[in-house]
């Protein structure tokens, strides 16, 4: 896959009149054309100055950065015009023109690119259909909810056929339903009109969602990124960790183990479960090839891109030995972690 | 008959046409300012907005100076205004008297006035449609005139009703230059001849004048609005 965006050692830096601010610092980044790439850290992170480096809202202080090949950190303002033609943006707070109906919004960027009014008229319906508001568009933006607004700003970046489209927290004020709503949508965009996007979130939710990679934004530095998969089952940070654990939540915390251990005499293992991974016939033998008797005592299964995902807390009881026999025969096909009072 | 206040009896015979002679001034010279000050302090009102910092013609030079030039002008009281730009009227109108030389103060006093107006009403504009414009590739004019000026529309129509009450104000004074008008009908006419029939006729005019311009002005704005 070629690539279509890409950061070498990109920093930027704020000049205030104390002091200079660094707000991303020196990052080493590629985005590969097709893909769902998501940037996720806590705010401050430096997330939102990362997004606008790619169209120019804000200028590279040091670094190269090259977007479908062009140098756009050595790019006039004049130039980079015509480069945002050709790529979408949308907002967290939707950032609609109040005084312009639905129909309105999505024309502007088409304007701006100097289509003719019957060209603008057409595309504008094309693209309110496919979000699912031809319907509304002679309505303004303060007669919609959230998600449509989502869905009318969504339109409007993929106006002029943008190859690629930077999501700004575009689902941090929408309510869980409408987020998987418009999560969905990007997902058709991505799959449907083959947009790369860019996802920028505080949300480990969207990413688990709909990324295919993931970079971990910590401090103006990338501190972790690989595939979501990867970077799920085997993350490398406490920050990633963190993350993690906001959306899945089988791990058991301090709290949950040492009510375990009041509870159970026998010894306490994490188990990681992954998709190839026959749990349930190791353990359906765990008393006849070693004598153990077992008890899930705490975790959960999901799945990451469509792959199944999780960890289940164990109570193990028997002889000494045969436990760590099952322990020693678990940890041949899995993570396996004891937990110690 | 007691006191200073005699009984005049008006003959409106006559009154009445000066009275719409002087109407047809005063609404010559608020409309003229109206037009011509309404439009330079638009144009000074955006410049005053976007060449703030961070603003898309971000320039600190040119913000400083209409900054505090705007800020010299604004205080001053218009009759005081009208004496301190004397010279200035000689040399743009040709003479310092007459409803010309008024308009040509009336004119400064606005643009003035309207500019601060209209910063303040593009003040409340979203940054964030300014930068979902950026980012579809628009330039600051276009940003300008696609953007910033529909948005603010409403608020602006509501302004500008204000100065044109504030215009019929400064009109008033005009008289004090040969300006004639309403104001200084009712100078001439009413206050200094003890005739309130004369004072009181002209104060309705202007009340009935200033309401038409409200409701119309309101009325434009709710429909720029939608409300």
């Amino acid at each position: 896959m070629p690539t279509i965006v890409q950061f070498e050692a990109v920093s930027k830096t704020f000049e205030t009149k104390q002091q200079t601010v660094t707000a991303i610092d020196g990052i080493d980044l590629s985005v590969e054309e097709g893909e769902i790439f998501g940037v996720i850290g806590y705010s401050g992170a430096g997330k939102s100055t990362l997004v606008r480096l790619v169209n120019g809202l804000e200028r590279i202080s040091a670094g190269r950065l090259l977007v479908d090949g062009q140098d756009v950190g050595r790019m006039r303002e004049s130039e980079l015009r015509k480069v945002r033609l050709g790529i979408g943006m949308i907002f967290q707070q939707f950032n609609l023109f109040q005084s312009r109906t639905v129909a309105g919004n999505v024309a502007y960027p088409l304007r701006v690119a100097g289509w003719k009014k019957p060209d603008r008229d057409r595309r504008v319906a094309e693209l309110l259909d496919f979000v699912g508001l031809l319907n509304r568009a002679h309505d303004y933006p303060d007669q919609l909810s959230g998600g449509q607004k989502q869905r009318v700003g969504i339109a409007r970046a993929l106006a002029t056929s943008p190859k690629l489209l930077l999501a700004d927290e575009s689902t941090s004020a929408l309510d869980p339903e409408t987020t998987q709503e418009v999560l969905r949508l990007l997902q058709k965009v991505n799959r449907e009109l083959g947009v790369t996007i860019i996802v920028i979130t505080h949300e480990m939710d969207v990413v688990r969602s709909i990324a295919d990679r993931v970079a971990v934004l910590e401090h103006g530095k990338i501190v972790e990124q690989g595939a979501v998969f990867d970077v799920f089952s085997n993350p490398q940070t406490d920050t990633a960790r963190r993350f993690i654990s906001t959306v899945i939540r089988n791990q058991p915390s301090d709290n949950d183990l040492d009510r375990l251990q009041k509870a159970h005499t026998g010894r306490i293992v994490n188990v990681e479960i992954h998709e190839s991974l026959r749990i349930g016939s190791i353990l359906s033998h765990a008393f006849s090839d070693h004598g153990v008797q077992f008890e899930v005592v705490y975790g959960g299964i999901g799945a990451i891109q469509e792959r199944s995902f999780g960890s289940l807390t164990l109570e193990l009881d028997g002889p000494e030995t045969s436990v760590d026999a099952l322990i020693a025969q678990l940890g041949s096909v899995t993570t396996v972690e004891e937990v110690r009072a | 008959m007691s006191g200073i206040v005699h009984t005049v009896t008006t003959d409106w015979g006559q009154m009445f046409p000066l009275l719409v002679e002087n109407l047809g001034l005063t609404l010559y010279m608020v409309v003229v300012t109206l037009i011509i000050g309404g439009l330079l302090g638009l144009v000074l009102g955006i410049l005053l907005y976007t060449t703030r910092r961070g603003n898309i013609l971000q320039n600190v030079v040119v913000f400083n100076v209409l900054n505090v030039v705007v800020n010299i002008v604004r205080p001053i009281p218009f009759i005081i205004l009208i004496a301190t730009l004397g010279p200035l009227t000689l040399a743009v109108v040709g003479t310092t008297i007459g409803s010309n030389a008024a308009i040509f103060a009336m004119i400064v006093g606005a643009t003035f006035g309207i500019a601060r107006i209209v910063e303040q009403n593009l003040v409340t504009i979203d940054p964030g449609t300014i930068e979902a414009a950026r980012a579809a590739g628009a330039g600051p004019w276009r940003i300008i005139f696609t953007l910033l000026v529909p948005e603010a529309l409403g608020p602006l129509i509501l302004g500008y009703t204000f100065v044109f009450i504030a215009i019929v104000d400064m009109s008033a004074i005009a008289g004090v230059i040969g300006g004639r008008g309403l104001g200084d009908f009712a100078i001439q006419y009413g206050y200094a001849r003890f005739n309130w029939e004369i004072t009181f006729a002209v104060v309705v005019v202007i009340v009935v004048l200033v309401q038409l311009v409200q409701f119309l002005g309101n009325w434009l704005a709710r429909k720029a609005l939608r409300r």
